[in-house]
């Protein structure tokens, strides 16, 4: 079956030639007319717009965007802030950055329709230290847009006034959980909060309730505002709606963005027929379909279950090609849909030395805040480094699992998962390259094989 | 006595066991009432809850409901209704008692939890407890031994972190053994009201630091020692002195001033070691200031004094007790009693016994401070309120001996009975010292000491037992922690020979005895007896006392009416 062609709406103009991130290209091309006609229905109307999309969170966990707009807590009589969180830091995922860069209206057109919907007055715009350059070009469109009448006092003659800030982290991978983002945009350590008590919905931001979506959900906002929610529900496939920015990575012939709509297209046509195949005389290995901390699918295992397609069951047996690009297949099959960071991984990779690298990361990035994730992250990297560069034990497979699975599921906020998954998936299912590592060290490398930093 | 309020209660099920807790209590709170032991590092009742250390990780459910109609779910093999268990194991610390609640804390899942947060907190661990000042009453020992798999895994190189870091004059940090459970820093922010420590660095890294150009020096820096789980922080004082384990614990006061944090003292061989606080949730709940730790030291002082004295020589007890007699009698109808608001109860009262056989007039000295809000108040007495309820006292003492020096100028006071109070820090000067005869019943050397006639050496409030009241009108008791130093005898002892030294009634020295007079003659402590009170103490009823200016501001517990508090101000 050949590949469906991409359905780009986020990305509809940008690449165009002649496109630029100014606000007269944007304009010119029918920006903010979407925000102009939002403005006139009631802010109800637009939440109920977008409960009907289906809009489930582009940041990783997927969750379904109207339901985090329900669950704001209204009747507490404290403001209602929006948080953008731009602090795209998993490793392999690169959609947001360029969101930014390219077309920074576009994200500025979406989050001040979300903020009328839900009456925000405030809203804040998080992005990652390592984007000053994104800073600078969201700091420039907020200015032409606030000059416009797009963005502060009664906008557009409208009785309706909203702020909007843009906050440079300190480079925190952590500061991307949205709690700790929070924290982290109140001052303080970027430690994430427990839940319960502390559900942004309900004690967000200074205590207040607080929406916290990432940059590519809320430029899909402000499509849900132009088509409407029915519509923007039959693109993609039931229950993920929509389109999808893949950021593809890693041993095959075309990495980059592509945008599809959820669902339609398998990982293997993605790999094999949109970013071209392997590189020449390799062959795939191993994929991660969202982000570094999704578990790792080995290519030639099969996934054998039943499904729900439409009302009824149907049984599914896939090989990793097979597997439809969406939140449910992806969870399905063990692993996530994430923040669509598609790292792809052939034969010359040591499955030892890129988790080697992937400990590293995590370790790294553990805020320190609880005991498992802390010392656990810590030790996995020690564990694996000493795999790389010292001396590898047979053994150490089965311990980095051992560790991993003391993680999993007994941490404050996502990362315990997040860095336990790779272990966790790398070592089940390349279990005997663990094993062997300390021979394979010995011997000689195959060609092409990336050399270690 | 003022009985406590009902609380609301709920009732939860723990390992199978139905327990009514309070409304509102954590998981933790409710397994220890039902006797059940959830391990926890970080979580201290004082403190906010940040769940971080991992350790409280247990099994929760609800009982089922249908969710169309809200009917109860039963489990046909019990028989009762079905439990909702959460896949995942949930913290205890940080989840409240809700009606129908269900905990296992004995599961497989939940001992793997406890060995893995175990194993991960000693893995970086310098496991030095041979050398460690905590070892014995360490959690992370403890834990350990009762959580933990019993062996390591670890064959990496552990972090290397700063060994001997002072944060303040008091407390010193090794953060090797720091497992970050952040008790200080909220101690600091929310109870000292000190923000002044703060993690540094992160991951496995991170490290308890002061922020830059700042110390943990406040007056509540030693209870970071008292609450760090491990041997991360130790108190500069008694690092290094003695194993905790051959230390006695007694039950003590703190009494430098009217707050009365209750407190143990920890001895060995008749030597202090330390001073910490005890739990008393209606007074100082698990702090109390740096200052009171080290009243101990007043024990083995070397101004102490150690012998009694008639005219400068030194003298048996009986000789002096008899001197005092001769003295009273030759100055009959001219002597003032001069009593302390650092007296005991039992000792105030006796020491009205006296003034009363003496036809003698009282005066009490008052000692005024700046009141720090937590647990040191403006009252540096710690029972002036003793003072009233024994009837020593009807009013209020002043700072000054001011009628007493008129008196004593007038010719009409030629003798003076001084019980602890020095009477030229009161206020009398030297030439009236010179024109009076001084009985002086007091624990170490001052300027009344050395001009006064009759010298009769007590003890501290280490070496006796006691009550004493606090600003809440809370009678509390105290406990004799080490003997008394040679040369010393017990002030009842002292006062109720000079009472009947004085020609009055002989009266019980011991205290069950003692407070069977007590009783009877005070109608405040109506119903209570020493042996009976309870160690956390009891509300008096305060309300004789009401209108009268205290000038205590507002503490932890304490909350001056404003009336009181607006007129007992001064302006």
């Amino acid at each position: 079956m050949p590949a469906p062609a991409q359905r780009r709406i986020i990305f509809q103009h940008i690449d165009e030639p002649g496109y630029t991130n100014d606000l007269a290209c944007y304009r010119k091309h029918g920006g903010y007319e979407v925000m102009k006609r939002a403005f006139a229905r009631p802010p109800a109307e637009l939440v109920d717009e977008v409960k009907k999309s289906g809009l489930r969170g582009r940041g990783g966990a997927g969750f379904p965007c109207g339901v985090k707009w329900t669950l704001l807590d209204k009747k507490s009589g404290k403001p209602v802030y929006l948080v953008v969180n731009a602090d795209e830091s998993e490793p392999g995922t690169f959609k947001d950055r360029y969101i930014m860069h390219q077309d920074p209206h576009q994200l500025i057109e979406g989050s001040m329709i979300t903020c009328f919907a839900n009456n925000v007055k405030q809203a804040y715009i998080y992005i990652r230290g390592e984007f000053p350059h994104g800073a600078r070009i969201l700091e420039k469109a907020i200015a032409e847009a606030r000059a416009a009448n797009l963005v502060g006092p009664n906008i557009l003659g409208t009785n309706y006034s909203c702020e909007m800030y843009v906050h440079r982290g300190a480079g925190a991978y952590i500061c991307g959980e949205e709690t700790g983002l929070i924290e982290s945009l109140e001052g303080k350590r970027p430690y994430p909060r427990i839940k319960p008590p502390y559900f942004p919905a309900v004690l967000g931001l200074y205590q207040c309730p607080t929406i916290v979506n990432n940059v590519e959900t809320l430029c899909h906002v402000k499509h849900i505002a132009d088509i409407g929610g029915e519509a923007f529900a039959k693109i993609g496939t039931p229950n993920n709606t929509g389109t999808r920015i893949l950021c593809v990575s890693g041993h095959v012939q075309r990495p980059g963005y592509y945008e599809f709509e959820v669902g339609k297209i398998t990982l293997g046509q993605l790999l094999n027929e949109v970013c071209g195949g392997p590189l020449p005389g390799r062959t795939f290995k191993a994929v991660i379909p969202g982000g570094s901390s999704a578990k790792v699918l080995k290519f030639g295992e099969r996934f054998k279950g039943k499904r729900k397609v439409g009302a009824e069951l149907v049984d599914y047996d896939w090989g990793v090609e097979d597997v439809p690009m969406d939140f449910d297949c992806l969870g399905m099959i063990g692993t996530m849909g994430g923040s669509g960071g598609v790292i792809v991984m052939d034969d010359s990779v040591s499955m030892v030395e890129a988790l080697a690298n992937i400990n590293a990361f995590y370790a790294h990035e553990s805020c320190g805040q609880c005991t498992p994730c802390r010392e656990g992250s810590l030790w996995m990297k020690k564990i694996s480094s000493r795999m790389v560069h010292g001396a590898a034990r047979p053994e150490d497979g089965a311990l980095l699992k051992s560790v991993a699975d003391q993680i999993a599921g007994r941490t404050i906020c996502a990362f315990g998962e997040a860095c336990a998954w790779p272990t966790q998936s790398y070592v089940t299912k390349f279990g005997e390259e663990f094993s062997a590592y300390a021979a394979t060290k010995s011997a000689a490398k195959p060609a092409g094989a990336t050399e270690l930093v | 006595m003022i009985a406590p309020a009902k609380p609301e209660l709920v009732t939860v099920n723990i390992d199978g066991r139905e327990v009514a807790v309070p409304k509102g209590t954590n998981v933790i709170e409710a397994a220890r009432q039902a006797g059940v032991d959830v391990p926890h590092f970080c979580y201290h009742s004082k403190l906010s809850v940040v769940g971080n250390c991992r350790m409280c990780l247990v099994e929760m459910g609800l009982p089922t409901v249908d969710p169309a109609t809200k009917a109860p779910v039963m489990d046909p093999a019990t028989g009762k209704q079905k439990i909702n268990w959460i896949p995942r194991p949930q913290i205890g610390c940080a989840t409240n008692a809700t009606p129908g609640l269900h905990i296992r804390t004995q599961t497989p899942q939940v001992k793997d939890c406890r060995e893995g947060v175990m194993e991960f907190l000693l893995i970086n661990h310098p496991l030095d407890c041979p050398i460690c000042d905590q070892a014995g009453e360490c959690k992370l020992q403890e834990q350990s031994t009762g959580y933990g798999r019993g062996y390591s895994r670890f064959i990496e190189q552990k972090n290397v972190k700063p060994k001997r870091t002072l944060l303040g004059p008091r407390v010193m940090l090794d953060d090797e053994r720091c497992i970050l459970c952040s008790r200080c820093i909220r101690f600091s922010n929310e109870i000292a009201k000190d923000d002044v420590l703060g993690f540094i660095d992160r991951g496995s890294y991170s490290t308890l630091a002061c922020y830059p150009g700042k110390k943990l020096e406040n007056n509540y820096s030693l209870n970071t020692v008292d609450i760090c789980p491990v041997g991360a922080l130790t108190s500069t004082d008694f690092r290094f002195k003695m194993r905790v384990w051959f230390l006695k614990q007694t039950n003590s006061l703190d009494t430098e001033s009217s707050v009365g944090a209750n407190t143990v003292v920890w001895s060995r061989e008749g030597a202090i070691y330390r001073i910490t606080p005890r739990q008393n949730d209606g007074v100082n709940d698990t702090w109390m200031a740096d200052s009171g730790r080290e009243l101990y030291k007043q024990v083995a002082a070397a101004d102490r004094l150690a012998a009694a004295k008639v005219s400068g020589a030194d003298s048996t007890l009986d000789a002096a007790i008899t001197a005092a007699g001769d003295l009273f009698k030759s100055s009959a109808g001219a002597v003032a009693v001069v009593g302390s608001g650092r007296s005991s109860v039992e000792e105030q009262f006796l020491t009205r016994k006296l003034a009363t056989v003496l036809q003698a007039p009282v005066s009490l000295v008052s000692r005024v401070g700046k009141g720090d809000g937590i647990l040191v108040s403006a009252d540096r007495n710690p029972n002036v309120r003793g003072a009233l309820v024994t009837g020593l006292i009807n009013a209020l003492p002043a700072p000054k001996l001011t009628d007493l020096a008129v008196a004593i100028d007038a010719g009409k006071v030629r003798t003076v009975v001084a019980v602890g109070e020095d009477l030229a820090a009161a206020g009398l000067t030297a030439a009236q010292l010179a024109k009076i005869a001084i009985v002086y019943l007091g624990t170490h050397a001052n300027t009344t000491s050395a001009a006064a006639r009759i010298v009769l050496p007590s003890l501290t409030v280490f070496e006796k037992n006691g009550t004493l009241v606090n600003q809440q009108f809370r009678l509390q008791k105290f406990q004799q922690a080490v003997p008394a130093a040679i040369g010393t005898t017990d002030d009842l002892v002292i006062l109720s020979r000079l009472v009947a030294a004085a020609g009055g009634p002989t009266l019980p020295v011991d205290l069950t005895a003692l407070w069977k007079v007590l009783a009877a003659e005070v109608s405040a402590l109506g119903p209570m007896s020493f042996a009976s009170l309870p160690e956390t103490g009891l509300l008096l009823d305060a309300t004789p006392w009401a209108a009268l200016p205290f000038i205590e501001g507002e503490s932890l517990h304490y909350q001056p009416s404003s009336a009181k508090a607006t007129e007992g101000r001064p302006a």
